[in-house]
Order: C-alpha cells, then sequence, then structure tokens
C-alpha cells in the first residue's frame, strides 16, 4: 500500500464518526431511490406477471341483457383473439349481525370448465361442485375484512328472493384487485364478489341464453379504441352501458396509481438527500483541508503532484460514498423487500417476487458519487491552488469585525458570549447558511412525507361532510318517478330526503371519449354539493353539463364547446350538450347538469334513480332495517362506514411510511448537526480549551459552541417548514391524480412534529458533541500555536 | 514576605505516551511565599510545564501533595479546580489565546464578567499600556499588544498568583522587554506571586528566586544578591 492511501485509511479511522454519518444520510437516499424505485418494478412486474397468468382482459364491457348468439359477432370483430360472455348482477348482501347493507357482485362462472380470462387462483376451501345452486366462492379481500371463514353462510336477495349461500372457498382474482362498487376508494367490508354456478344465476335473473357482461382478449397490435367503439355499436341495441379498456377498468386504474406514486417517492425525496449529503461533503472535506494544510504543503515539497493529492482527497470522498451506497443498498434491498410484501398482501398478488435490478444500484451509486464529487470538488480546487510555501505558513489570523446590529449600534444587549456566537455566525455565512440549509431540509422531508395523513383527514371531511352531506345513499333499482321521495321522508329516522338522478353516458368530443355518468341535481340540493378545492360552491347552469377540470381537460373541452352525449339507459339519446362550466372538484370525473334538464335530455318525465338521507343516528339500525325489505332500494350505502374503512387502510399504510421517514430525516438532522458541531469544535477546540484555562466551566464552553448550532437549528425550522410546503406542493404536483386530487393541507400538528424531531435531532448531536468539549485538552493548547 | 502561597510535597506526575511511560515529575517539594517572582528555568521536558500546570490547578500529581493557601489542590475535582482558576489564578500563555471573535476590551471582559470583584476591562488595558488600542480585534493587533492584553486578562480578577509560560517565547527582543516590564510591574506594584517559565537565562536576574529543573526534579535553587529590572538585563 503507498503512503498516501495509508495516510487516506487513518485519516478516514479518525473521523470515523463524521464518516459515518454522512455515509448514513448517503444511504438514506439510496436507500430510498432504490427501495421505492425495486418497489414500483417489482409491482410493475408483478402485476403484468399476475395478469399474464390470469389472462386478464383487455376490453370489458356491460349491456343490460344481449342474446348468446351475439357472441359469434362479437368473435369476429377485427383483432379479437377471445371472448368470454357471462352473468353479473349485483345483490343485496346480510350477514348475521351486520346492520348495514352490504352488496354482493355475483357472477356466474361455470366451474366444470376453467374460463379463458380473468382466471381464479383458489386461495383457500373448493370451488363449487359443478351444478351446486348455493355454494359460492368469495374474494379474499371480503373475507379477511369480514373474518369470515370457509362455510359461512350469506344471505342474498336474488330477484326479490331471499337465498341463502354457503361460501365453500376464496379466491384472487385480477379483475378485483381492488374491490370497488364503483367509488376511487376500497370498499372491501362492504362489497363482496361472489362467483356462482353460471346456470343458476341466468335462472335466478332470467338470463338464460343470455349475458350482460363481456370479456374481450385482443391480438397483439389492435388499438383497443377502435375495437370498444365497434363492441358499443353491437351492445347498443342490448342496453350496452359502454366498453372500457383495461386502462379505464377501475381495479386496474386505482392499482396504477398506486404504483406510480411509488416512482414519485422514488426520486424526489432521495435527490434532496443526495444534495444534503453533498453539501456536508463539501464543508467536511474544506474542514479537513484546512486542516491538512501543513501536510498538503510538505506533500508538495516532497514532490507530489497536484493532481495525486486532488486524487487522495476525491478517494476519501469516495471512500464515504461507497460506505453509504453499500449501507444505502443493503436498506434499499431491505425496504423494497418489504415494501413489495406490504403491497403483494394489500393487492392479494398470488405471488411474490421481489427484483432488485442492478442499474438501479448502478444508477444510485452514480447519482450519489455525482453528488459527492461535486460537494468535494470546490474544497478539492483549493488544495491545488495552495503554494507550497504559502501552505506552509501558518493561516493568517481570523479576521472579525464588529457585527452588523453593532455597527448599526444596536450592541449594549450582547454579552460577549452573544457576540462571539454572533461574529462567528456572521464570518462564516456560508457554511451557516449549509447547517442551516441541511436541516430545514430534513425538516421539509418529514413534511412532506407525513402531511398525507393531513390531506386524507381533510379531503375525508370535505368529501363527506360538505359535498356528500347525506349519511345515507339509497340507489333504487329502477327509476321511480319523483314523488318517490315523499315515501322516504317518511321512514323512521329520516330527518331529510333529497332526490337525485344519474345516467351512464359516454361523452364525445372529437375523436376524444369518456364513460361515466351525467349526474341530475335538484335545485336548491342541500344533501349533495358541488365544491372545487377552494370550497366554493357551484351550480350547473340551465341548458348545460358542469364538468369536473380533470374531465374536460381528459375529453379538450373548455366552457362554451359542445359535446356529443350518448346516454347509455333508457331510450339510448344520442345529442349535443353544451359545456357550461368545469369545476376542480377534488375526486372524481363527474359531469353535473340540473336534474330537469337531464331529463329532459333524455326525453322522459321527472324520475330520479338515487336518493340521499339525513338521518337521526339513533333510529339508523330501524331505518336500515327496513330498506333492506324495500326491493326498490337496490342499493344502500352508509357513508360513515366508507369513512371508517378507508381511515384504517389509509392509517396502517401512513404510519409505515410515517416512521421510515422520521428516521431519515433524523438522520439527516443529526448528520448536518454534528458533522456542523464537529468542525467547529476542531476549529475553535483552541479558543474554547483557552477559555477553560481562563476558568470558564464546561457548561458556559458549551454555551458558546452549541448556542451558535441552537441558533442555526431555531432559523432552520421555520425555513424547513416553508420548504416543507413547498416540496409537499411539488409531490402533489408530481402525483398521478386522475381520480383524486389530494388537497395540500398541512396541519399544525405536522409541523409540530417534523420542528420537534429536527430539535431532538439536534439535543442527540449536542450530547455527543457535549462530551467532547469536556475533554478538551487544556494543557496541550498552552503549548500549540492555533 | 509572609506565609507560603502554594506548598507542595513530593510531587510526581507520570504518564502515557503511547507505549512509553514518561515521568514528567520525580518528586518535587517546594514552597511559595505570598509576592515572590519566581522564574523556573530548565531544558525541554525538565517537568517545568507540568509543575506549571499542576500549580495553576489544570492538571493533577500522579502522587504528591500540593496546596495553595488553605485549598487542597491534590484530589480536588473538576468544578473545584475550575473554580480554583476562575478565582485565583491569572494564565499567560506563550501564544497569547486570545479570542480571535471579540475585541481586546470583550476579551478582557469575559474574565472579569466571571470575577469578584475585577478590575473595568479598560483598566486593565490601561494598566498594560492599551488604553488606546480597546476595540481593537486580535487581528489587528501586533503580537507584543496580544500579548498585552493576555496580560490584563490575566490580571483583570486581581488574582492572588500569575503563571506565565514562556510569555516572550514568541516575541522579539524589544517586544519582550516590553512585556517583562509589564510582569513585573504587576509583582511589584499589585504583589501578585508571579511565576515564569522560560528558557531564557538572562531572565532570571529579575527574580526573587530561581528554580532549576532537570529530569522531573529541582536540581537548583539561587537568590539573585540584587533583583534587576527589565531594562537592566539583556539577551
Amino acid at each position: 500500500m503507498k503512503s498516501l492511501d495509508r495516510k487516506l485509511l487513518r485519516d478516514l479511522w479518525s473521523l470515523k464518526t463524521q464518516v459515518v454519518s454522512i455515509a448514513l444520510v448517503i444511504a438514506c437516499g439510496i436507500g430510498g431511490f432504490i427501495g421505492s424505485l425495486s418497489t414500483y418494478s417489482s409491482l410493475v412486474w408483478s402485476r403484468a406477471h399476475y395478469y399474464d397468468t390470469a389472462r386478464f382482459a383487455h376490453v370489458f364491457a356491460t349491456a343490460k341483457r344481449a342474446p348468446g348468439s351475439l357472441t359469434e359477432k362479437i368473435r369476429a370483430l377485427p383483432g379479437v383473439a377471445e371472448v368470454e360472455t357471462r352473468v353479473v348482477r349485483d345483490a343485496q348482501l346480510s350477514i348475521p349481525g351486520v346492520v348495514p347493507p352490504m352488496i354482493a357482485r355475483l357472477i356466474g362462472l361455470d366451474f366444470a370448465r376453467p374460463p379463458g380470462m380473468n382466471r381464479l387462483t383458489l386461495k383457500s376451501g373448493r370451488w363449487p361442485a359443478p351444478g351446486a345452486r348455493h355454494e359460492v366462492v368469495v374474494n379474499q379481500r371480503f373475507l379477511e375484512a369480514r373474518a369470515l371463514e370457509v362455510g359461512a353462510q350469506l344471505n342474498v336477495l336474488l330477484n326479490g328472493k331471499l337465498e341463502r349461500l354457503t361460501l365453500v372457498g376464496t379466491v384472487l382474482t385480477p379483475e378485483y384487485i381492488y374491490a370497488t362498487r364503483g367509488g376511487g376508494m376500497p370498499d372491501d367490508e362492504w362489497f363482496a364478489v361472489l362467483w356462482t354456478d353460471a346456470r343458476a344465476l341466468a335462472a335466478a335473473f332470467n338470463m338464460e341464453g343470455a349475458f350482460n357482461s363481456v370479456l374481450l382478449r385482443l391480438q397483439r397490435g389492435t388499438s383497443t379504441e377502435a375495437t370498444v367503439e365497434a363492441l358499443d355499436a353491437l351492445l347498443e341495441p342490448y342496453g350496452g352501458f359502454g366498453a372500457v379498456g383495461r386502462t379505464d377498468q377501475v381495479s386496474d386504474k386505482i392499482l396504477t396509481q398506486e404504483i406510480s406514486q411509488q416512482k414519485v417517492f422514488g426520486t424526489v425525496l432521495p435527490a434532496i438527500f443526495l444534495a444534503v449529503a453533498a453539501f456536508i461533503l463539501n464543508v467536511v472535506l474544506h474542514r479537513q483541508v484546512n486542516a491538512q494544510r501543513g501536510e498538503i504543503a510538505a506533500l508538495k515539497a516532497l514532490g507530489y503532484e497536484d493532481r495525486a493529492i486532488a486524487w487522495h482527497y476525491l478517494k476519501f470522498a469516495s471512500a464515504i460514498v461507497l460506505l453509504g451506497v453499500a449501507i444505502g443498498v443493503w436498506l434499499g434491498h431491505w425496504m423494497g423487500n418489504a415494501m413489495t410484501g406490504l403491497y403483494t398482501d394489500f393487492f392479494h398478488f398470488p405471488e411474490f417476487h421481489y427484483r432488485l435490478e442492478l442499474r438501479l444500484v448502478l444508477a444510485g451509486a452514480g447519482a450519489a458519487l455525482a453528488a459527492a464529487f461535486g460537494g468535494a470538488l470546490a474544497a478539492i480546487r483549493g488544495v491545488v491552488r495552495l503554494r507550497a510555501a504559502e501552505a506552509l505558513r501558518a493561516p493568517a489570523p481570523a479576521a472579525f469585525r464588529p457585527l452588523l446590529l453593532e455597527r448599526l449600534g444596536y450592541a449594549g444587549a450582547l454579552t460577549p458570549a452573544q457576540r462571539m456566537i454572533m461574529r462567528n455566525l456572521e464570518r462564516k455565512p456560508l457554511r451557516a447558511a449549509i447547517t442551516v440549509a441541511g436541516i430545514a431540509g430534513s425538516v421539509a422531508i418529514l413534511i412532506a412525507g407525513t402531511f398525507w395523513k393531513d390531506a386524507i383527514d381533510w379531503f375525508m371531511d370535505v368529501q363527506f361532510n360538505q359535498v356528500q352531506r347525506a349519511q345515507v345513499n339509497v340507489g333504487f333499482a329502477e327509476s321511480l318517478p319523483r314523488e318517490a321521495l315523499w315515501a322516504l321522508e317518511r321512514l323512521p329516522g329520516v330527518k331529510q330526503a333529497e332526490v337525485a338522478r344519474a345516467i351512464p353516458v359516454r361523452l364525445r368530443a372529437g375523436h376524444r371519449s369518456y364513460r361515466t355518468a351525467l349526474n341530475g341535481l335538484a335545485d336548491g340540493a342541500e344533501l349533495q354539493r358541488i365544491l372545487d378545492a377552494d370550497l366554493r360552491q357551484a351550480q350547473p347552469a340551465p341548458g348545460g353539463v358542469l364538468l369536473t377540470t380533470r374531465l374536460a381537460e381528459r375529453l379538450g373541452v373548455a366552457p362554451g364547446d359542445t359535446l356529443i352525449a350518448e346516454l347509455l339507459e333508457g331510450k339510448r339519446v344520442k345529442a349535443p350538450l353544451r359545456v357550461t362550466g368545469t369545476v376542480r372538484e377534488l375526486a372524481g370525473m363527474n359531469a353535473w347538469m340540473r336534474l330537469d334538464d337531464l331529463n329532459r335530455l333524455a326525453r322522459e318525465g321527472p324520475v330520479v334513480s338515487s336518493a340521499g338521507l339525513l338521518v337521526d343516528r339513533a333510529s339508523e339500525g330501524a331505518l336500515l332495517e327496513r330498506l333492506k325489505q324495500m326491493p326498490a332500494a337496490a342499493v344502500v350505502i352508509v357513508n360513515r362506514t366508507l369513512v371508517d374503512t378507508f381511515r384504517e387502510t389509509s392509517a396502517k399504510n401512513v404510519l409505515f411510511f410515517t416512521a421510515i421517514l422520521s428516521v431519515f430525516a433524523a438522520t439527516i438532522a443529526v448528520g448536518v448537526v454534528y458533522n456542523s458541531a464537529r468542525i467547529q469544535l476542531a476549529e475553535r477546540a483552541w479558543e474554547l480549551a483557552s477559555l477553560r484555562v481562563l476558568g470558564f466551566t464546561r457548561g458556559e464552553v458549551s454555551v458558546l459552541l452549541l448556542g451558535e448550532l441552537a441558533l442555526e437549528i431555531a432559523l432552520a425550522i421555520p425555513l424547513g417548514f416553508a420548504a416543507g410546503y413547498g416540496l409537499a406542493a411539488l409531490l402533489l404536483a408530481l402525483m398521478p391524480h386522475e381520480m383524486i386530487e389530494f388537497p395540500l393541507v398541512i396541519s399544525p400538528r405536522t409541523y409540530l412534529y417534523a420542528g420537534a424531531v429536527a430539535a431532538a435531532a439536534g439535543v442527540v448531536s449536542a450530547l455527543i458533541v457535549r462530551n467532547r468539549i469536556d475533554n478538551l485538552d487544556m494543557v496541550g493548547v498552552l503549548k500549540t500555536r492555533e | 514576605m509572609s506565609g507560603p502561597v502554594f506548598q507542595a510535597r513530593a510531587l510526581t506526575k507520570t504518564y502515557r505516551m503511547g507505549e512509553a511511560e514518561v515521568h514528567a515529575l520525580r518528586g518535587v517539594d517546594l514552597e511559595i511565599r505570598a509576592g515572590e517572582f519566581i522564574v523556573l528555568l530548565g531544558p525541554s521536558g525538565s517537568g517545568k510545564s507540568t509543575l506549571l500546570n499542576i500549580l495553576g490547578g489544570l492538571d493533577t500529581p500522579t502522587t504528591g501533595d500540593v496546596r495553595f493557601l488553605e485549598h487542597q489542590l491534590t484530589g480536588a475535582d473538576e468544578a473545584e479546580l475550575t473554580r480554583y482558576r476562575r478565582e485565583h489564578v491569572g494564565f499567560v500563555f506563550q501564544f497569547y489565546n486570545l479570542i480571535p471573535s471579540l475585541t481586546a476590551r470583550e476579551n478582557v471582559a469575559l474574565v472579569t464578567d466571571i470575577a469578584v470583584d475585577p478590575m473595568s476591562p479598560a483598566q486593565a488595558l490601561t494598566w498594560v499600556g492599551l488604553g488606546e488600542r480597546l476595540d481593537h480585534f486580535p487581528s489587528q493587533l501586533s503580537g507584543g499588544e496580544q500579548q498585552r492584553v493576555a496580560i490584563a486578562r490575566a490580571i483583570a480578577k486581581r488574582p492572588q498568583v500569575l503563571l506565565c509560560d514562556e510569555p516572550t517565547g514568541a516575541l522579539d527582543y524589544e517586544t519582550g522587554k516590553l512585556v517583562l516590564e509589564v510582569i513585573a510591574k504587576i509583582n511589584a506594584e499589585l504583589g501578585t506571586t508571579s511565576m515564569v517559565i522560560t528558557h531564557n537565562a538572562a531572565i532570571s536576574g529579575m527574580a526573587d528566586r530561581v528554580l532549576r529543573l532537570g529530569n522531573g526534579r529541582i536540581v537548583g535553587e539561587e537568590k539573585p544578591a540584587r533583583k534587576l529590572t527589565p531594562a537592566e538585563i539583556s539577551w
């Protein structure tokens, strides 16, 4: 080993705590990067693999009732490889002991013959015996959410007749990775997917020889849009509700959104870690170079080239980075594995498959090295510039001048100790700025990582207390005359009722189209309101449609433009529809009209399809029991139950994320504060030891050094709050938000938590450094020059 | 002259330097009376700094016993030694050890802030002849001026003892003499017991008593017949 390398090892060893603390900051960056992106690629791979093996369909369509003979026509469409038709019906479901009503989606299946697509994976129990009318398998998530066992009995209202079904097994399906009745939220507790014997189901609903659900697999290279168009045309006479491609299939859409978030987290947050690490490395190397002026001069005098010396210090930086990368890769692998596991559980992918690609490791290491070299180069340039003779002389005594404050004439109030602190800060503003920026960065990361809970809470509050103010929503089996309202108002416990209408629709603008529903709101509706992100109320203008901004963007229309509305129900009217406005709603892709306008568009009388109820909480149970017995009330949703389910799932994920980010942010804060304190201590040990000799106590000396850090932390925390706000806004802007746009809401509690973590990291660093202050070498300082 | 300020008995000091054991003091007995001006002479490694550090409360002996007036310094803990330095001892170092971020006045105030009944910083600085340079930073002062600020800082608290380790070591001849004059003046006018470590044998002419150290022991003691003023000595 060359002696210069031996020096390198010894330098590293003598600075081991600092080396480790910087390496840990780098490790957090690399860990976050590799963890998130490997999770992302593992999930993308797992989804693709699952979709492949389960032969997930490419196109999905539903109709009212299509004859079996249509199947061959569909098969003949260009590009269609396979067709699968089935009967799918929603029905009321009840389990003894559960008062709020549930919905079962019944899907007919021939258990004797494996389906060509959307294949099920049996998770527990067994398949129903072919032809067994009362045996079903259920989606695994429902079983878990309801804590049921195989063998449980379920009561389902099949076409007005209560049937008792036995649960003989649980299954996984790519079609309901997210099971939801249509909203953006998983709904596992209140929504069951049941597969039952195809013939029995068809018989129960008078669908023998007919179907109402079609699945297609396409040949490679076939245009989904063209197939959707053609399929819609075939299904139109049979009450087609509009076909969608895989990317608009609800479960896939939510899944894709979840997975994409990993990518955003995996790039934005690690970038900050690496930037902070680069800053710290810069400061530490500067200090190293200054402390080793004499050694550098000696090396130069001995004939070492500038390049060799510069390389020596670059190797010093590289060693720290590589240590950080090694820990980071390990950490990232661990995190990726854990997160992929969590998600695999959460999504119920049948196989767990975690993969860490080499290119991720290389990209991470490359980014870390680049960041570190960027930080190191400025310091190294100083080494190269130093002339040997100049370096051999002791550096000129530090020049100080009165503080700005003093120059302005406000000096009286400061003690000498405060003056020392302030003048040191003023003398090295860049270093102080870097320390402040580093701590502020950790505060910002914490805020950006943990504000989600606030955003979700606020979102839920707005959605369920201000937008959908009804506690119970009832969907009718068929359209009812408006007078149904009177019957609902007389139900037990109903304080207020309000009716509305929704018609499935395909909206077209030029070559773009989107399948959604036209929602008709009664004038002066109070229980269902349209609010924009700033909670301003909007109303559909007479004679037109009010679109959620996201939907208008997707369709490429603006107020004043005209759409083609193809109603997918009733008389299946096709008519132009003027866009009268857009509204930036937080959730959904909605199209709002006045109820009367909608009915006129549909060429129908004053009918309604749903109602919202404001209920006296004490009578809720009785009301729900009554609703269960009303055949017209096909779907009953208790909003509170949705909120509870959502809170539980999101709480778990948020908690995991908050914990990891807190550790990461604390690592940054400790890394910055500790290194800053160590450098200060190294530079001022002589001065502080002199003060100890003069009779200053350990505490008094500590105040001089730590006071400066305390001041920097105090400055950094409010800056971090501002940066956290900005970072949160950036993350929100980068997040996919087709279904939901989370608001930028950060609660005081989140700020407080982030500030407290930074302060705690400061205290921990201070305690470590305090130990060194206590052991200052008083005797040595008398014999050496600064 | 009155009773002893320092009484030391059989002081030894041993410390480890890596593998080696260094015997810095090998049994020193010493008595110093109030108001005495002592010069400690000896080659490098003779133990004079170790002795001064023990007397100044910066270090403790390995064995033996040392008292300052009624204070037992042996066995005192860190807090007691800090208080002892704070209340009774003034230090002057070879490299001044001023705080670069504080002006001359503030460097002195650093000590007067924590002392009982100190002089004012301006008074102390005027005493050492720096009454005109109160608000200069160390980087704006010459070496001799910096050393005089250090002396002002040492005496501002009116210490009973002034301990100087090579106070002229980093100074040129003229400046060195100026600094010695200040130390002599303190001893003469304030009656502060003073101890000066030096390599420079010429300085011993100023002393009441000269102690020669060698190999960790006191190997010689002289009392000059006549105490010289700094103006009378040269090297």
